[in-house]
């Protein structure tokens, strides 16, 4: 199966992953490549086979729809990319920010 | 003392219960074997002063005698696993700086039994790789030589901590496994290697891969070590909804070193083409030992074999293009500023990112995108089944099963680089059993024509780690290696 390059370039804004025109045609011949290669599992029959999605046989476990965990704003917002702080105390917590989504 | 490096995790334990040294003697001897071993880049981050801290902590509890199964033991961690207030990178720009506010659930248990950190080992960029050339920080050498005297590589994705476990300048370590990240790189370094059954530790804090294939494990100068190591690190936590609500097992009472009537299969299917003709004697050397031993072997089938690598290489990406779609530049990381918050979310992508890992988030994208899904992903996750299966029906004629760890010894930066598939073909024989989410254990069994370390790999029955531990004991001991890197 080979990609062209405008399927690439569409994956790539699928993937928000910026890829400059001059990078599509190697991308396009290393995706292909691999994509050649996981073809063989097209000689199998699976038309009776279930999809595995785990190999744990365990029942999804669940808990009580309650808060158990939080409170800690300062530490959530440790790592942000120019946090904004309404007040410098933990309880009033902040915000992460982003660029202007709206005109 | 610079004796206390050369101890196994084992002696060391028991040394520091005998009060024959302090835990900061052993903190003081480790410090400065990382420091002299610099040149191997097998950390991200040195942690000594946090180390020796521990130790002093670690002192205080052997002196009361309070000592818990890890105190004072220094360990180096796989640069995946959350820390809390320490760097933690994934080795990738996109986490550059990035200082997690909470503990993964492995290292807490690690620390919980008294363990202490001396930094954060170097992998391949997101755990994606097999030779631990994709880091943000720099390439890792194996501490081995060949006879060309070229630097080689230490496998991967685990790639710093095999090199740091075979240099002797960690006395264990954690890595992670999602195709064979643990056992070929201990393979390829002379040390031993866990990827315990999924489920068994908890992912909880670990940066994640693939969610369905991710397990922790130990890396360990031997056996013995990897059990001590093993049942520190495991147990059930509720914070991941896959961790298997199981007791855990005391590993170290399993080596007894009897596997008198064990049946061990071999199968037929990884007498690849084209293997080495080392790496089919070493297999074969390793049937003798078992036989000696008084096990019996078992010709096996694995029919879906050659399936394992493409179906893995859809799973992988697939469920990677969805974990890491939390790296936009939003919460945490690097930011590259855009017109846009898309060409934002473009630009910090592009940029903190590595090429390997961006090829798998396309593929992961491409395979899960409409019109594609069924073709390839539904096709690979029903292969898998059948790959699963596979391993059910062997069991049925044995109760542990022996293969190669991988299909060459340690190779030098730059080969195995021409595309990316022949660095694929590194993970044959450890794929499988991941897709399977069975427990593989690799350990060193001989030396290469180049004096190069080649594992040995076991696989054991779903939460049967004591089995898989009891026989490679047996494949140790058999194999009696002894080989130093450097040496």
């Amino acid at each position: 199966m080979s990609l062209d390059q405008a399927t690439v370039a569409r994956i790539a804004v699928l993937a928000r992953i910026k890829l400059p025109e001059a990078d599509r045609e190697k991308m396009a011949k290393e995706l292909s490549g691999i994509l050649d290669w996981v073809e063989m599992l097209k000689e199998l029959d699976t038309s009776k086979v279930e999809p595995m999605t785990s190999t744990v046989e365990m029942v999804l476990p669940q808990r009580a729809d309650k808060v158990t965990d939080g409170g800690y704003p300062a530490a959530i917002l440790a790592n942000a990319t120019e946090p904004v702080r309404i007040s410098n105390t933990e309880e009033a917590g902040g915000f992460f920010t982003v660029p202007k989504v709206v005109e | 003392m610079a004796g206390i490096v050369e101890l196994t995790l084992a002696q060391l334990r028991d040394g520091l219960r005998a009060k024959k040294f302090s835990a900061v003697e052993v903190a003081d001897a480790y410090i400065g074997a990382v420091e002299k071993a610099r040149d191997l880049n097998a950390f991200i981050v040195e942690t000594p002063d946090l180390a020796r801290e521990q130790a002093k902590a670690a002192d205080a509890r052997l002196a009361k005698g309070e000592g818990r199964d890890l105190e004072g033991v220094p360990l180096g961690i796989k640069d995946l696993f959350c820390t809390k207030g320490v760097q933690t990178t994934a080795a990738s720009k996109i986490l550059k700086g990035y200082v997690p506010q909470y503990e993964s659930t492995v290292t807490s248990n690690l620390f919980g039994a008294g363990a202490t950190m001396l930094g954060k080992l170097n992998l391949d960029e997101f755990a994606m790789g097999s030779a631990n050339i994709t880091s943000h920080f720099g390439n890792v050498k194996n501490p081995w030589k060949r006879k060309d005297g070229k630097d080689l590589v230490p496998g991967g994705s685990s790639g710093g901590s095999a090199a740091a476990v075979a240099a002797r300048i960690v006395a264990g370590a954690t890595g992670t496994d999602t195709g064979g990240s643990i056992r070929q790189p201990a393979s390829l370094t002379g040390i031993v290697g866990l990827k315990p059954t999924y489920g068994r530790c908890s992912r909880w804090g670990i940066v994640a891969f693939a969610s369905s294939l991710d397990q922790a494990g130990p890396m360990a100068r031997d056996v013995r070590d990897a059990a001590i190591l093993l049942k520190a690190m495991a147990g059930h936590d509720p914070k991941d909804s896959t961790s298997v609500p199981r007791p855990v097992p005391d590993y170290e009472k399993a080596l007894t070193g009897n596997v008198k009537g064990l049946r061990f299969g071999i199968p037929k299917e990884y007498r690849i083409d084209g293997m080495p003709a080392e790496i089919e004697k070493l297999w074969q050397q390793g049937i003798e030992w078992l036989k000696a031993a008084g096990a019996t072997p078992v010709e096996i089938s694995l029919p879906h074999t050659k399936y394992a690598l493409p179906t893995y290489y859809i799973i992988a990406p697939a469920e990677a293009s969805s974990n890491l779609a939390r790296y936009d530049g939003v919460r945490y990381g690097l930011r590259v500023p855009g017109s846009s918050l898309d060409e934002m979310y473009e630009n910090t992508r592009a940029e903190g990112f590595g090429a390997e890992v961006r090829r798998r988030i396309l593929i992961g994208t491409y395979v899960l995108s409409a019109g594609y899904y069924d073709a390839y992903y539904l096709k690979a996750q029903k292969v898998r089944t059948l790959i699963f299966q596979d391993f059910q029906k062997a069991w049925e004629q044995c109760d542990v099963i022996l293969t190669p760890a991988t299909p060459s010894a340690a190779f030098a930066i730059g080969e195995n680089q021409d595309d990316p598939l022949s660095m694929y073909l590194q993970d044959v024989f450890t794929v499988p059993v991941n897709l399977a989410g069975l427990p593989g254990l690799s350990v060193p069994a001989g030396l290469s024509a180049e004096g190069l370390p080649l594992g040995l790999q076991l696989i054991g029955k779903p939460f049967d780690e004591e089995t898989l531990l009891r026989v490679g004991g047996v494949v140790e001991t058999a194999a009696n290696f002894t080989a130093r890197p450097g040496a």
